[in-house]
């Protein structure tokens, strides 16, 4: 069912150029009018829109193969069963992930967190024990770790960020200390688009406390290559919908011997070995984390994606969205009434394709209404990162995200819907 | 079919850059918070009864045009009614937000009319509605926990 888009791909890494038009033929939601507007979506870090190849995949599974995984003899069963690992294999591919089995499939990045907070979290933190986060953390990475301490006795701990919004390693540094059992942390931020140095982090982290490093990916995957390995973190959290992929189904990657010493998450069928009234026994990773009928088409659908995203190769799509970052920037940069937030560094990998702002006068509602009106899907708020707001001293912003189908055509309607704004509230 | 112009009125532009009543109020007899989780939008409306009569009213907070303008032109709005005047007020206001028309029959909205294109907008009659239902909660006796818009 790939061959579609593989074959633009595979096209197009031949090609010099990177072909956006041909790349945006395979997602047919581009196609659509909003309010009389071609529809420019440039809400990707909220969600992403799917490629054909990915609903073809799950709409395929359900047309012809459909049944449990890791239930039945029957023939179904047996398909979707192996189509279901087979996803599982190109994921931990896709992330370098040196062993499929340390593959947890989660509903997204939300519960992907909550189960490191809880298995292996909770059994681990004493009163007193730190869980150290970051100023620019999404709330399903500040959340969890709540809960969990309120469970505990622990506390967490967020360390400060430059006034550029990034992360200030001198001050985490210096947060960390023997109490600290858990670092979580985002590897690019879903606001600003700040994308943290995890090897360095991971290096401060291991030199001064045995604590683990959780990387919430969610902003990452679908926008630069991500392994693991060279990461050097312990926990790597990610959602399906971000990355071109079906909803409701994200990943945990962990460290084989960690899963393998945590507690289940959640009980049921599938992640146990026997169950008598007495007690159970588990199942070894990744069934144990997997309890219930798993959203198999969703995870094959996903392993889609990661072919889909492969064939266009993260490189170039990382290249592609950050020549739409510095257009936006060097446009936005002239406008005295923008002010950008977070804006360290816009050269240069440090960045991911997210632009977040403010306009004098015009309240981040009003504007994403008059964008609306011309068919221009932003995101305006907190991005449910509300201690980040707090920190940069604004109640909401104005957020455009991009994605690999985005064009320089799409930055020139925004920034003119950007002057419309300021003409009604000017 | 909706209109920018229709939900941009000068109006509204103008209590969004002036806000009437804006601040606390002191003293105060009652007051009452909205908050709408979704936005992040928040509101603290006082209120100064003298008996049954609405003496005075004033809001702090900060949201988007709709709903400072909203806030603003409420205060105006209220001020001198009595109680039972007042709550036919809000119903009216909130009956004319979700299309419902004027639910009161005979209240007349008046300068709140330039807030009827919000209607054409559903995702922004939360912006428009939240000062009125904090109003409401004041009038009920306020000083309880923020009334929410979800």
């Amino acid at each position: 069912m790939t061959a579609p888009a593989a074959a633009v791909g595979n096209e197009q890494r031949d090609s010099a150029a990177f072909d956006v038009e041909r790349l945006r033929a395979c997602f047919p939601i581009l196609e659509r009018n909003v309010r009389g507007h071609r529809l420019v979506y440039l809400d990707n870090a909220a969600s992403a829109q799917r490629p054909e190849v990915v609903i073809e995949a799950v709409s395929d599974c359900y047309r012809t193969y459909y049944a449990n995984a890791h239930r039945g003899v029957h023939a179904l069963s047996e398909q979707s069963t192996d189509a279901y690992e087979a996803a599982r294999g190109k994921l931990a591919r896709f992330i370098g992930a040196p062993d499929s089995h340390e593959v947890v499939f989660t509903r997204g990045t939300t519960e992907s967190l909550n189960l490191v907070a809880q298995s292996y979290g909770r059994p681990r933190l004493e009163p007193g024990d730190e869980v150290l986060l970051t100023e620019m953390e999404h709330h399903s990475n500040i959340v969890p770790w709540q809960l969990v301490c309120e469970q505990t006795g622990a506390r967490v701990l967020a360390a400060p960020l430059t006034d550029d919004g990034e992360l200030d390693l001198d001050r985490f540094a210096g947060m960390l200390n023997e109490r600290t059992r858990v670092v979580a942390l985002a590897h690019v931020s879903n606001a600003l688009g700040t994308v943290n140095d995890i090897p360095a982090v991971v290096e401060l982290t291991r030199s001064r406390s045995d604590a683990a490093v959780v990387v919430d990916g969610a902003q990452a995957v679908p926008h630069m290559a991500v392994d693991v390995a060279a990461l050097g973190c312990d926990f790597y959290a990610f959602s399906g919908h971000k990355m071109y992929g079906p909803g409701g189904i994200g990943v945990l990657w962990g460290r084989h011997e960690l899963l393998a010493a945590m507690p289940p998450y959640h009980g049921g069928g599938a992640m146990i070995t026997r169950v008598t009234f007495e007690r159970s026994g588990y199942m070894a990773p990744p069934q144990r984390f997997e309890a219930g009928t798993p959203a198999i088409a969703p995870a094959i659908g996903l392993g889609v994606a990661v072919e889909f995203l492969e064939s266009i190769g993260l490189e170039r799509i990382e290249r592609h969205e950050h020549e739409l970052l510095s257009h936006t920037m060097e446009v936005l940069n002239d406008l005295p009434w923008v002010n950008v937030l977070g804006h360290a560094s816009n050269a240069g990998p440090v960045r991911a394709a997210v632009v977040s702002l403010v306009i004098d006068g015009a309240h981040p509602h009003d504007v994403a209404t008059i964008l609306d009106e011309q068919g221009i899907a932003i995101r305006a708020g907190h991005h449910c990162a509300q201690p980040l707001m707090d920190r940069l001293g604004v109640p909401a912003t104005v957020r455009a995200s991009f994605g690999m189908y985005n064009t320089h055509e799409e930055v020139d309607l925004l920034v003119s819907g950007l002057h419309e704004v300021r003409r009604i509230f000017g | 079919m909706s209109d920018l112009r229709d939900l941009y009125q000068q109006v509204i532009l103008d209590h969004y850059r002036s806000p009437r009543n804006f601040g606390a109020l002191d003293p105060a007899t009652a007051c009452a918070e909205g908050y709408n989780p979704l936005c992040g939008d928040q509101v603290k409306i006082y209120l100064r009864m003298d008996g049954d009569r609405v003496d005075g009213a004033t809001f702090e907070g900060v949201g988007c045009a709709i709903s400072t303008a909203s806030a603003s032109l409420m205060t105006e709005a209220v001020r001198g009614l009595e109680r039972p005047q007042a709550e036919a007020l809000i119903a009216s206001f909130l009956a004319l937000m979700t299309g419902e028309g004027n639910g009161a029959g005979d209240i007349d909205l008046g300068k709140l009319e330039v807030l009827s294109g919000v209607k054409d907008y559903p995702v922004r009659i939360k912006c428009a509605t939240l000062a009125w239902h904090a109003l409401r909660a004041a009038l009920e006796g306020g000083d309880s926990e923020a009334v929410t818009t979800e």
